[in-house]
C-alpha cells in the first residue's frame, strides 16, 4: 500500500495545525457558525443529532493493521467504542467532542491518516474495486491511479469550493464493477488501446441523490499520462458552468444533461487543449513511483489446497461461509475473504473497538497486515492462504465477522439514518434490523440467492437505495416515517436505477412488503435466475399487483 | 475599514470602488463594473487609472482578449463558498496578457487566502473586521502543495526532482 514520504506527511501535519487553529477560532467566537461550517465539512465533521460526526478518509478502502488499531484506540478514547464503515469506504465516529477533534486528527496523522475532504463541496475520496490487485480477470491494479487522484485532489486550490460535492471512482475489472463506477461524477474505466497502451474511458455525470443518473461516456481513450490534465479540464468546466443557484441542480450530472453530452465533451476538450502536454502531464517516473507502492505481496508458491475440500465436506457451516464470503484469488493457493459487518442485532457497517483490534490481528496473521473496507460496508482480508481459511473462519466467527451472508438479502447497505443523521427523514437502522430478524433463516437466504437491498433515510441516498435490486427510501409523511420501495436498481457493469413501486408504506408493514416481493420472485423465477434477472424479464407489474393487493 | 494586503505586507487601498455607475466617473483611481467598462471601452481608453471588477458569474470569454492593458482587475466573491472566482483568476493570469494587479474582493476570509494566492490573486481586500496582521499568516498554510497552480507552475512530483 502507499506509504507517505516526507512531503505527504508534512501536508497532513500542516492540516492538523490548520484545523486546530480553525477550531480554536470557532470556539473563541472569531469564526461564525456559517464561516466554520464549510471548513469543518471539508474535514469530515458534521454536526449531527447528538454530537459531531467525524468521517475519516480511507483512501480507496485500504488500511494497514496499524491504522486499524489506531481507529480502535480513537473509538475507545474519544468515542463510545464503535465506528461505522460508510458507503464511500470511509470510517465514521459518531460521538466525538468538537474540542477533541484536533487531537483525534493528530492521532490519525501519526499513522498516515486524515479526514481531508470527506465532506463538503469538494473532491471526495476516490473509490475502487475492493478486490483490486488480487482478483482474477482484472486488467491491472487500479489503486495507483486512485492514489495519484488522491494527491492531485488534496487541497486543489481551484476546486475547494465547487458547486457541489464531487466523487470519482476507478474500475479495472474486465467483467464486474464492484465500485458502482458509472454512478459517480467521474467514472474511470481502465482499458488498453489497440497498441496495448494503458488508458481510460472517462464517464461523466453519474450519481445518486435526488436525480439518479448513470454516467455517460465523454472520452473513449484517454492516455495514462493525460489523466490529471483531463481531470483538471473536466473540473474547470464544471466549476465555471455548474449551477450555484439551486443546491439540487448543482451536481455535474445536471450540467451534462443541460448541455447535452456532446456539447459538454466539446467544452472539456477545448479546455483540455490548453492543459494537455503541459507540466500537469504525469511523468513515467511518477507513475513508476506510485505503482511501486502497490507491488504484489510476498506470496508463497502454493498449489490449490487439497485439505480445503475435505474441510468443506465435513463442516456445513464452514462451507456456507466459504460459498458466500470467500472469493477466488488470482494467485494459486490463496483466497479473498470478506468479514461481514451485517450480524443480526448490529446496525449494518458498525464495528466495535474490540472487533477492530481483532480484525487488525487477523490481518497481521493471515493477510500481510492489510485490510480493506468496502462500499457494501464490510471488511476484506485479501490475501489469505487457502490452507488457513478454516482457522481464519473459526476466529472470525468468534469475533462476529463470519455471518455467511455476503451478497445475500441481509447483507444490506444502510445509512446511519434518523437515529444519528440530522438530514434524515426517517430511521433506517430499525428497518434493517426488522428485516434481518425476519429473514434470519440461512437456507431461505441462500435459496433466494444474490439480492442487493439498500436503505437510505433520505433523498441524499447515502444508503444507495437507487441501485439496490430492492431499494428502500425513508420519507416524511406529515411527520410520520414512511418508506418508498423501488425495484430493479443495479450497480454492476449494466448499472440501472430502480423504479419506484408505488405509494410508500408505514414502517410496521415493511417486512411484510419485502416478504411479498420476495415470494413473487420465488414463484416467477426460472431456474438459476437471480432476483434482478427475473425482475428484468417480467417487469414491475406482478410485484406491484401483489404488493398493493390488500389495498384494492 | 476594510484592510488590504498583498502576499507579504499591509497596503493602503488607493482604489475607490464603484459598485454601479450612476453618474459621471470621478477622477482618480477607480474600480468600475466590468460590463460598463466593456461597453464604454473606447471612451475610457485615455484613462490609465481605471480598473474593473468582475462578479463571480461573469462570462469570462467576453473579457479575455480585452484586458491586457488594465492596471487592476478585481474578482468578487459574493460568498466565500462560491468558488467560481478561483477558475476566473487562473484563466485571467494564465491565459491572457494581463500583467496588472488581480485583487480578491467580497467575502474574503482568512481560510481561503491560501487558495486565492495559489490561483493568482496578488492582493486581498479583507472582509470588514478582519485583522490584516493575522491574515498575512494564512498565506503559507501548506509549504509544498501537490498541484501546480499559478504560484507553482509545476506539480509536486516534478518539483521534487
Amino acid at each position: 500500500m502507499y506509504k507517505y514520504d516526507s512531503y505527504d506527511q508534512r501536508i497532513v501535519d500542516e492540516r492538523v495545525a490548520q484545523f486546530k487553529d480553525q477550531t480554536e477560532r470557532y470556539l473563541a467566537g472569531e469564526l461564525s457558525e456559517e464561516q466554520f461550517l464549510p471548513l469543518r465539512l471539508q474535514n469530515g465533521l458534521y454536526v449531527q443529532r447528538y454530537a459531531p460526526m467525524l468521517r475519516v478518509a480511507v483512501p480507496y478502502g485500504l488500511m494497514s493493521s496499524v491504522q486499524l488499531r489506531k481507529l480502535a484506540h480513537i473509538a475507545r478514547t474519544y468515542d463510545k467504542g464503535y465506528v461505522h464503515i460508510s458507503t464511500r469506504t470511509n470510517v465514521q465516529f459518531n460521538w466525538p467532542e468538537l474540542p477533541q477533534v484536533p487531537a483525534i486528527l493528530a492521532e490519525l496523522a501519526s499513522v498516515q491518516m486524515h479526514a481531508i475532504q470527506t465532506s463538503g463541496n469538494c473532491i471526495r475520496n476516490t473509490t475502487t474495486d475492493q478486490f483490486a490487485g488480487v482478483v482474477p480477470d482484472e486488467l491491472l491494479d487500479p489503486r495507483p491511479y486512485c492514489e495519484i487522484i488522491r494527491q492531485w485532489s488534496t487541497f486543489h486550490p481551484e476546486f475547494a469550493f465547487l458547486p457541489r460535492k464531487f466523487k470519482i471512482a476507478v474500475n479495472s475489472h474486465l467483467k464486474d464493477d464492484r465500485a458502482a463506477t458509472l454512478l459517480h461524477d467521474i467514472g474511470l474505466k481502465i482499458v488498453l488501446n489497440e497498441a496495448g497502451e494503458i488508458g481510460f474511458q472517462v464517464y461523466v455525470g453519474g450519481g445518486l441523490g435526488r436525480t439518479p443518473i448513470v454516467a455517460t461516456l465523454v472520452k473513449d481513450f484517454l492516455e495514462e499520462k493525460d489523466l490529471l490534465t483531463y481531470l483538471d479540464a473536466v473540473l474547470r468546466v464544471y466549476n465555471l458552468n455548474g449551477r450555484r443557484d439551486n443546491k439540487y441542480k448543482a451536481r455535474i450530472k445536471i450540467l451534462v444533461k443541460a448541455l447535452g453530452v456532446e456539447s459538454f465533451a466539446k467544452l472539456v476538450d477545448e479546455e483540455w487543449q490548453h492543459l494537455k502536454d503541459g507540466p500537469g502531464t504525469l511523468t513515467q517516473e511518477e507513475l513508476d513511483r506510485i505503482k511501486g507502492h502497490f507491488t504484489a505481496a510476498d506470496y508463497e508458491t502454493l498449489d490449490n489446497d487439497t485439505n480445503l475440500q475435505q474441510q468443506l465436506n465435513e463442516n456445513k457451516a464452514f462451507s456456507n461461509w466459504y460459498n458466500r464470503n470467500v472469493n477466488q484469488h488470482k494467485i494459486p493457493g490463496y483466497a479473498i475473504t470478506t468479514l461481514t459487518l451485517k450480524k443480526l442485532g448490529t446496525p449494518p457497517g458498525d464495528i466495535t473497538d474490540k472487533q477492530l483490534d481483532v480484525a487488525a490481528d487477523l490481518a497481521d496473521r493471515y493477510s500481510f497486515s492489510e485490510i480493506r473496507s468496502t462500499h457494501e460496508q464490510n471488511l476484506v482480508l485479501a490475501d489469505v492462504k487457502q490452507s488457513e481459511l478454516f482457522s481464519l473462519w473459526q476466529e472470525a466467527k468468534a469475533a462476529g465477522f463470519a455471518t455467511p451472508n455476503l451478497g445475500l438479502l441481509t447483507d444490506m447497505i444502510c445509512c446511519p439514518g434518523g437515529d444519528f443523521c440530522a438530514l434524515a427523514n426517517a430511521k433506517s437502522i430499525p428497518v434493517a434490523e426488522a428485516l434481518q430478524e425476519r429473514f434470519d433463516n440461512l437456507d431461505y437466504l441462500h435459496d433466494l440467492g444474490e439480492i442487493d437491498l439498500n436503505i437510505s433515510g433520505c433523498m441524499n441516498a447515502c444508503g444507495h437505495h437507487h441501485i439496490g435490486h430492492i431499494g428502500i427510501l425513508g420519507v416524511d409523511k406529515k411527520g410520520a416515517e414512511f418508506y418508498q420501495v423501488s425495484l430493479g436498481g443495479h450497480s454492476g457493469p449494466e448499472a440501472s436505477i430502480g423504479k419506484i413501486l408505488g405509494p410508500s408504506f408505514a414502517r410496521e408493514n415493511m417486512t411484510d412488503i419485502i416478504e411479498t416481493i420476495l415470494s413473487v420472485y420465488v414463484e416467477l423465477r426460472i431456474e438459476g435466475e437471480r432476483f434482478i434477472d427475473t425482475y428484468r424479464r417480467v417487469g414491475q407489474t406482478p410485484f406491484k399487483e401483489r404488493a398493493y393487493a390488500k389495498a384494492n | 475599514m476594510q484592510k488590504l494586503i498583498n502576499q507579504s505586507a499591509i497596503l493602503d487601498n488607493n482604489w475607490a470602488f464603484i459598485e454601479s455607475v450612476e453618474s459621471a466617473l470621478p477622477a482618480g483611481s477607480i474600480i468600475i463594473p466590468a460590463s460598463y467598462w466593456l461597453e464604454n471601452k473606447a471612451s475610457l481608453a485615455s484613462r490609465t487609472d481605471i480598473g474593473i471588477w468582475l462578479d463571480s458569474d461573469a462570462e469570462i470569454e467576453l473579457y479575455i482578449k480585452e484586458i491586457a492593458e488594465l492596471p487592476l482587475i478585481a474578482i468578487n466573491f459574493p460568498a466565500f463558498a462560491n468558488g467560481r472566482g478561483y477558475s476566473l483568476a487562473r484563466l485571467i493570469k494564465e491565459r491572457t496578457e494581463f500583467k496588472g494587479e488581480l485583487r480578491a474582493i467580497g467575502d474574503v476570509l482568512l481560510d481561503q487566502l491560501f487558495f486565492m494566492k495559489r490561483c493568482g490573486f496578488n492582493t486581498f481586500l479583507l472582509k470588514e473586521g478582519l485583522s490584516a496582521e493575522k491574515a498575512l499568516e494564512y498565506l503559507e498554510t501548506f509549504a509544498d502543495p501537490y498541484q501546480l497552480a499559478y504560484d507553482k507552475p509545476s506539480p509536486l512530483f516534478r518539483r521534487k526532482g
